[in-house]
């Protein structure tokens, strides 16, 4: 392997000599130079013609181009803000910003929701459960074949059939009795049940009211998380020294779940609802989720889903059928082989068309113009109606999503590099 | 006492017959080479000794386990047989040294540094222990299917399975491959190898069964069954496999 440049028995080793290039038709790159050089004139002509294009209709139309419109009061009534906002008040800028955090609210909530949801249906569809199987193939099928805007208008059509908010369900009474009754007993105290209303003005649900004692609870919450963290780290070291791995599961549910508990009981175990009631036409107090906002949201995950189930699926099968095998016949179980071999593996094949999931689910959120939720899309579309500005108004469109698309995709071929195979 | 006792084992893939009533003993320390055409059902009758596919009908033992649906007694027999595959089958996102310890660690429950000093060891004996912090991928066929031996010795089994081991590398390589069962043989290993390595059978093999179409239609010492060839259908496929030999 290592033979020096002093062994007799080896040719010594030169480098390998330079090619010129000829200025000839002949020369394959003297001919993909000159075709690099034509299509960069006609890309530049291109953007040339459309720049001095904008510009000669700007000035014919008297527009003014630029982006002080921005720092103008924007008078467009926003129904869903997670920032404070007076339409009176309130600059273009801060209602596009909302229209942003709008869209980010969506778009990240989604696609956290629909990895999960598409895993499991994805794994789902791998069972050897025939009705599991079969049920997650139709859904697949089913969310695939069907338009994303359809869907979105069918999900936002159906929280329209909910009853008014003076008829509004309880969650509590659409139990049967058994189950009403059970669940009577155990929050009666707290009307937890009947505090969860679905109408057509949105989903009430109560809110917690931050209290002191709730300070303490999360404070148990955050130590039990850097408990279970460290004890892992102790398990890990544990395996390495003596070879038996002490459980981390008990010690885990113990530090997150026992402990927050027992704190909450130590204060008396209080728990202070603020209940939504109904005043009049609508309801007050408790949060509301926006009939739009759940209807894109579940539009987007429902459909995401399908695609992610079946990357999924196609990541785990990518996984040829001897790992299995030689991991079993080294005496490995079935969930150790999962953890150790199968999985690490499928991620790598999984993460690429993952990150096409996730931009086409921030891209599809847009679709919210149609149903109405105010998106940065369905707020610049407002803004550029009502100031003219319709250059910059799809300059800051294709800003924001640009922004967020790159932001995923250097994150993903981050995380790809950083797992990515060795060799081969 | 045997090491294996298959006992009128039978398998079918939907229809198709696969396994017909195969009987076959194989002592504590004996190396039997398993031959024939492909399709006799080889490498389905040596897959069913560590249960990676399950018969239909007759029993089969191992090291005085019967094989069954049974969990436990898989995990039991997994340990002690170790298998090494036609192609190599080694964990690509794992280190050489990593293959080599994730079974000891995880299944043997034994202390990293001692599976690592353990694996090391058994590198050697391949005499591939400068690779151990590569990644398969880097390393040649003939380098992998010795790190996969290696692999599989770590668990110390008390058994060994070959599934055409030489049967996906280049000539060239064939022989580090060889030379390193041949070691393991003579170490006293239990060892049932299906292949066609006429020579590693007569030098290694205790004995030779030669299969064809579902059954074990001859066996006996290497000398006996290739100079002597009782059936039409072992002489036909000697004149075959020997063609080139």
């Amino acid at each position: 392997m290592s033979a020096t440049a002093a062994d007799p028995r080896v040719t010594a080793a030169r480098k390998a000599p330079k090619r010129r290039m000829r200025v000839s038709w002949s020369d394959p790159r003297f001919r993909a130079l000159v075709w690099q050089f034509i299509i960069l004139g006609i890309v530049g002509g291109i953007v040339w013609y459309l720049v001095f294009n904008t510009n000669k209709n700007l000035a014919a139309r008297h527009i003014a181009t630029g982006f002080a419109f921005l720092h103008r009061v924007a008078g467009i009534p926003i129904g869903e803000s997670m920032i404070s906002y007076e339409p009176s008040v309130d600059t273009y800028g801060r209602a596009l910003w909302i229209g942003v955090l709008n869209t980010l609210k969506v778009a990240g909530i989604g696609m956290v929701l629909a990895t999960i949801l598409g895993t499991l249906i994805g794994i789902g569809r791998l069972s050897g459960n025939w009705l599991m199987a079969k049920l997650t193939g139709f859904y697949v099928e089913v969310m695939r074949d069907i338009p994303l805007l359809l869907q979105l208008l069918f999900w936002y059509t159906a929280l329209q059939g909910l009853p008014a908010p003076r008829q509004a369900w309880r969650v509590a009474e659409l139990m049967d009795g058994a189950t009403f009754h059970l669940f009577h007993e155990t929050f009666a105290n707290w009307q937890f049940g009947s505090g969860m209303l679905l109408s057509n003005r949105g989903s009430r649900i109560p809110i917690l009211n931050w209290e002191p004692a709730d300070n303490w609870i999360l404070a148990a919450f955050v130590v039990g998380a850097i408990g279970t963290f460290l004890w892992n780290g102790h398990a890990n070291r544990r395996q390495e020294a003596t070879g038996i791995r002490p459980k981390v599961w008990p010690v885990a549910f113990g530090l997150l779940l026992v402990l927050p508990l027992a704190v909450w009981a130590g204060f008396g175990a209080p728990l202070n609802f603020e209940i939504p009631t109904l005043r009049g036409f609508n309801f007050q107090g408790g949060g509301t989720i926006s009939p739009e906002y759940f209807a894109l949201l579940l539009g987007l995950v429902l459909y995401t889903a399908g695609y992610i189930a079946e990357i999924v699926r196609s990541g785990i099968q990518a996984v040829a059928q001897g790992q299995w095998e030689a991991a079993g016949a080294l005496g490995l179980r079935r969930g150790a082989i999962l953890r150790h071999i199968v999985l690490p593996q499928a991620l790598r094949v999984v993460i690429p068309p993952m990150t096409s999931q996730y931009l086409n689910l921030t891209k599809n959120s847009s679709l919210a113009v149609a149903i109405g939720y105010q998106d940065v899309v369905s707020i610049a579309n407002t803004t550029l109606n009502q100031t003219g500005q319709a250059v910059e108004g799809i300059a800051v469109i294709m800003a924001v999503f640009l922004t967020i698309s790159l932001s995923i995709s250097l994150f993903m071929n981050w995380y790809n590099a950083h797992i990515a195979l060795v060799g081969r | 006492m045997n090491a294996i006792v298959l006992d009128k084992v039978n398998k079918w893939y939907g229809t198709m017959h696969v396994l017909r009533d195969i009987s076959l003993t194989v002592a504590t320390g004996e190396k039997v080479v398993v031959c024939g055409p492909s399709g006799s059902g080889k490498s389905t009758m040596i897959r069913c000794i560590n249960r990676l596919e399950t018969h239909q009908e007759g029993s089969i033992v191992v090291d005085g386990t019967e094989l069954t649906d049974d969990l436990r007694s898989l995990d039991t027999i997994r340990r002690e047989v170790g298998m090494v595959f036609q192609s190599f089958n080694l964990f690509p996102h794992l280190t050489i040294l990593e293959n080599c310890t994730l079974a000891p660690i995880w299944v043997r429950k034994m202390p990293k540094a001692e599976a690592e000093a353990l694996a090391m060891s058994y590198l050697e004996r391949v005499k591939i222990p400068e690779q151990a912090k590569k990644y398969p991928g880097q390393l040649s066929g003939g380098q992998q299917q010795r790190v996969a031996i290696a692999r599989a010795l770590c668990m110390r089994p008390k058994i060994m399975l070959f599934d055409e081991p030489t049967s996906a590398l280049d000539p060239e390589m064939i022989k580090e491959v060889l030379d390193t069962m041949i070691g393991l043989a003579q170490s006293g290993m239990t060892m049932v190898c299906v292949t066609h390595e006429m020579g590693f059978a007569r030098q290694v093999a205790d004995r030779v069964v030669f299969m064809d179409r579902g059954e074990i239609v001859e066996s006996g010492p290497p000398s006996t069954l290739f100079e002597a060839p009782k059936t039409d259908r072992l002489k036909l496929f000697l004149s075959q496999i020997l063609r080139g030999d």
